[in-house]
């Protein structure tokens, strides 16, 4: 499985994060378990991390979460399901499963299906069990900036918009919300700084047809 | 109930909600550009303050110190098209250097 590695590495880091923010064993677990989208959790526990709200952690977790909605939209006609079945497809929509699906579709639905499937079930165990071990080894260290772990946070957010930055407009656009942000940081509760960055998504969304 | 069990729970509670709901509502009500556009800006534009707040902030203030070396060096990485694992080894290596220095 080539998703196991770096969805095992990454769940590490946020099971980890998550106890350097002040989080539980069983808090972090539960977010895996129950949240089970690594942009979400990592806002979470990032700005409850750094003195934010529970509300604004909610929020900014849900504004990430949103996405996961349209790829339930996408991934519905395809899947097809029904009662606790879609439960389950419904809880393993994220990032992964629905690339791997999309990525599969030309050799026909039983392959995106199955794409979907395996995908999302092979996320699901590996990021919940590295986020255990992570979550362990975490406890078991001192200091998380000796280790460097304090960088690994902004770096994994860094890893996941990366690839999104595909032309000038999301490039400004990143740019544009990275100094709003710490522009606001000063003067409005934590947390709030990154929420009013969605607006600014809103504002170049609603504009400009490219 | 404590605020991390707080968030804990309520994110997680409405981001599966988020979820099921693209499984319950009719495709159209949401297929238009301008929302699949905005959908698509979203994330980068929370990613990318979550980097600068994570990366560069300390409470209510900015601060720059060896956690940006680690983002730099993540960012190289990223450039030279490293995988996760790797950036990410790279970026605590180096902000864990600066930091014992």
């Amino acid at each position: 499985m080539a998703v196991a590695i770096p969805v095992g590495t990454y769940g590490a880091a946020f099971g980890a994060a998550s106890i350097a923010a002040g989080f539980s064993i069983l808090q972090t677990c539960l977010l895996s378990l129950l949240l089970f989208s690594g942009a979400s959790q990592f806002a979470v526990v990032g700005v409850m991390g750094s003195g934010g709200s529970a509300l604004s952690a909610i929020a900014t977790g849900s504004l990430l979460g949103f996405r996961n909605g349209l790829y339930g939209l996408k991934m519905a006609p395809l899947l097809k399901l029904k009662g606790f079945k879609r439960v389950i497809g419904a809880q393993l929509t994220i990032d992964e499963s629905t690339g791997v699906a999309i990525s599969q579709e030309g050799r026909g639905d039983e392959a995106a299906r199955y794409g979907f499937w395996a995908t999302g079930i092979g996320v699901y165990f590996f990021w919940n069990l590295f986020t255990l071990l992570g979550a362990l080894g975490a406890g078991a260290i001192g200091d998380p900036a000796a280790w460097g772990l304090d960088a690994v946070v902004p770096a994994a957010f860094l890893g996941l918009l990366w690839p999104r930055l595909t032309d000038n407009k999301t490039r400004i656009l990143a740019i544009s919300a990275a100094i709003l942000a710490l522009l606001l940081v000063p003067i409005v509760p934590a947390g709030i700084p990154i929420i009013a960055t969605a607006l600014l998504a809103v504002i170049f969304g609603s504009r400009a047809k490219q | 109930m404590s605020q991390l069990w707080i968030a804990t729970l309520l994110s997680s509670l409405i981001c599966f909600f988020l979820k099921y709901l693209g499984y319950r509502i009719p495709e159209s009500l949401l297929n238009r550009p301008v929302i699949q556009r905005i959908n698509s800006l979203i994330p980068i534009a929370l990613l990318s303050s979550l980097v600068a707040v994570q990366g560069l902030t300390i409470e209510q203030e900015v601060v720059i110190d060896h956690r940006l070396v680690g983002l730099l060096v993540a960012a190289i990485a990223l450039g030279f098209k490293a995988n996760f694992p790797i950036m990410m080894l790279l970026a605590a290596a180096s902000s864990a250097a600066v930091y014992n220095l």
